[in-house]
């Protein structure tokens, strides 16, 4: 086995599966060990003398800069946005820091910005802070943005991955691998001709309506890179409970699970930029669904399955002709078949 | 109710259970039935196929996965093409975490090599167009069904006078394996699950001298849930009535002659020849290699690549479990030493893999 110190950074450690999580816990998380980050959340959850505020940040990369249904603009608000969600806070402000490759056409950057703006009108936060480097042609690509924001956590709310009791059951608020797949056939040069649209939105607003309509609720996530069976994996292990899914359950747009099909990728572990799961007392599932679907980017949200007591950190997959399978973490970047 | 689209039609619950029983009905007797194609075994776990089945039924999954049976003196071969200084390596994203004996091509590419992933031979083409000072070498792996397309992209590339663009051919057919299977020690397998996509390309007959030879019952599938378990019905039916055949469960897609025009263009490129199978050994005419006129497109023509011979990896049965004589759980390093995340073995690597399979569906 090769040495650890001794082997490279690979793709793979980015890929928000296994390697990601190993690097994570192995390399970072002992080097900063602390409380706050130890919960290991989309963002950490601290005191003040004011009450309780959630800090977040995320980088973005995301090639091509431009795709079917948005750019790298929404997403750097978004996906800080809903990190903050998914603390249960309520985002206020956020920082922004842009590492530009010489040479990006001032256009680009203007459509980039200008559509960052829109997303943090709609998603009701103000940008603060900012920082601007440029690097020499080939020492990035393009564009990459750093974002990071604060917000506020009502009182008497507590979210945590660790939060789900056997019973609950499991809610999704909408089509699965949109995003994945709109940005995979816009850079990939596909043959082939899809309408698929990245799902990317700001979920504050309907995290808060779940939150009031099922109080109870105590897990939120966001299932972005590694996909929902990613996210469900670490919740099932967070929270030592085990997990049982429909597939005739999960929400699929049609073509996606076309391309899917085609290309050999299983929708369970593409990237979301725009869902929620959340997990709810059995009792509050169906106020929760309600408050999922009456919001515009939840129309289509299911409730996918129950969390169990049995295998603790196993999550199982009921197939739609009857079959039952584990439904794993994401090992490495998805990959097409080859045969 | 939603519309049933046709994929959803053939992952209906309540004809797999009519399915189901007559499978049941059926297994009257142990039966040991092998898939020999990576799209089968994956799907027969994505959607929990083995857990329906009665237990007289054991399902192998044989050397269907082209990764897999991909010996590791190619794999070696392609990670020393990928440190060349010239290359761009085209490969599809399966082979790119297969350890060779040192290293693998996800590693080298960490250390500076230029892989490129790619979603067709053709793509590869189009790579060498648009890099004129590098040379394009396409990882040819894969079965009768990606063959055409590699010989589709030997030939485009000859008429664009490309002279940046070449192909090594580790590329396999599979009825030479299935007499190879019958003769390896400690294999017992009762029947056959002919692989679908192969079929497409060179047809039911081309399973015939093989059926008559030995005898076995022998059925094409399709990859939904449906046409697999009512493959496996057809095959438990054959083996209870002791009364053998080559039969057709995917007549929508496959047919008796398969798709001459897709072989007259893999024909025009490659030629038989013997070639080595990780787990099986050397099978006569079981390969494929360009033929001579397109020698010019033979990346170890064009290379000098000097590979050493080395052992497997010690402990690692991706050998016996590629022929269905010990199933993934056998193995000692199965999910301690050797899992996705850091594979020992090829079995392990490829999603379409038997050990990866039982390693992320049904530990």
């Amino acid at each position: 086995m090769p040495d650890k110190d001794k082997i490279a950074i690979t793709l793979d450690h980015g890929a928000g599966g296994k390697l990601a999580h190993q690097l994570t816990t192995e390399l970072l998380l002992p080097l900063f060990d602390n409380p706050l980050l130890a919960q290991l959340h989309d963002g950490a959850v601290f005191e003040t003398d004011q009450g309780r505020l959630a800090f977040s940040t995320d980088t973005f990369v995301v090639d091509p800069l431009f795709f079917p249904g948005g750019s790298i603009g929404e997403l750097a608000v978004n996906g800080t946005v809903n990190d903050l969600a998914m603390c249960g806070a309520l985002p206020r402000y956020l920082s922004m820091g842009l590492i530009v490759e010489e040479g990006l056409p001032m256009a680009d950057l203007r459509r980039v910005l200008e559509q960052a703006r829109a997303a943090m009108d709609l998603a009701g936060v103000q940008l603060i802070t900012g920082d601007t480097k440029v690097v020499p042609r080939g020492a990035a690509d393009k564009l990459f943005i750093n974002t990071a924001g604060i917000g506020v956590v009502p009182p008497g709310i507590r979210i945590g991955g660790d939060g789900a009791r056997p019973g609950d059951r499991i809610l999704l608020s909408g089509t699965m691998a949109d995003h994945g797949i709109a940005v995979l056939t816009q850079r990939e040069q596909m043959a082939f001709q899809s309408d698929v649209r990245s799902d990317t939105a700001p979920l504050n607003a309907m995290a808060q309506a779940v939150l009031a309509a099922a109080p109870g609720v105590r897990v939120l996530r966001d299932p972005t890179r590694g996909g929902v069976g990613t996210a469900l994996n670490e919740i099932a292990v967070q929270s030592a409970v085990g997990m049982t899914i429909q597939e005739a359950l999960l929400p699929v747009d049609p073509a996606v699970a076309g391309i899917c099909d085609l290309l050999g990728f299983d929708p369970l572990y593409l990237a979301n930029e725009g869902k929620m799961l959340c997990c709810a007392p059995a009792q509050q599932a169906e106020a929760a669904l309600a408050a999922m679907q009456a919001s515009p980017y939840g129309r289509r949200a299911a409730i996918i399955g129950e969390v169990t007591a049995q295998e603790p950190g196993r999550v199982v997959m009921a197939t739609r002709i009857g079959g039952r399978r584990i439904v794993d973490m994401l090992t490495g970047e998805q990959l097409p078949r080859i045969c | 109710m939603d519309d049933v689209t046709f994929t959803e039609a053939f992952r209906d619950p309540a004809i797999a259970r009519g399915l189901v029983r007559d499978i049941q009905r059926a297994a009257d007797r142990p039966m040991r039935l092998m898939e020999v194609c990576g799209t089968h075994t994956m799907a027969i776990f994505r959607h929990g196929i083995r857990d329906l089945l009665p237990p007289a039924i054991t399902l192998l999954s044989g050397p269907g996965c082209p990764v897999c049976v991909t010996d590791t003196l190619d794999i070696n071969g392609f990670i020393a093409l990928s440190q060349r200084e010239e290359v761009i390596v085209a490969t599809f994203g399966d082979l790119l975490r297969v350890p060779g004996s040192f290293t693998s091509l996800r590693r080298e590419a960490a250390e500076g090599a230029d892989v490129r992933v790619v979603y067709s031979a053709m793509d590869a083409v189009t790579l060498a167009r648009q890099h004129p000072d590098r040379t394009v070498v396409f990882l040819g792996v894969g079965f009768e069904t990606t063959t055409p397309t590699v010989a589709a992209a030997i030939l485009t590339a000859r008429d664009l006078g490309l002279t940046n663009f070449c192909v090594y051919s580790a590329h396999k057919v599979v009825p030479p394996a299935l007499e190879a299977l019958m003769q390896a020690p400690d294999t017992r397998i009762d029947g056959f699950l002919l692989p679908g996509h192969v079929s497409v390309i060179i047809g039911t007959e081309a399973y015939r001298p093989f059926f008559e030879r030995f005898g076995l019952p022998c059925v094409v599938a399709g990859f939904e849930p449906l046409d697999i378990l009512a493959a496996i019905g057809d095959l438990a039916r054959q083996i209870a009535d002791g009364r053998p055949a080559l039969t057709n469960a995917y007549r929508r897609a496959v047919g008796d002659a398969g798709n001459p025009r897709a072989r007259q263009v893999m024909a025009q490129v490659f030629a038989p020849c013997d070639t080595r199978w990780r787990g099986l050994g050397t099978i006569p005419a079981s390969g494929l290699a360009i033929r001579d006129e397109f020698a010019a497109f033979d990346a170890t023509r064009r290379f000098k690549i000097a590979v050493v011979e080395m052992p497997e990896p010690k402990g690692c049965l991706c050998g016996p479990v590629l022929t269905g004589a010990r199933v993934p759980t056998d193995c000692a390093l199965f999910g301690k030493r050797c899992t996705p995340t850091d594979p020992v073995g090829p079995c392990m690597v490829s999603s379409e893999g038997s050990c990866a399979a039982f390693y992320r569906f049904q530990r």
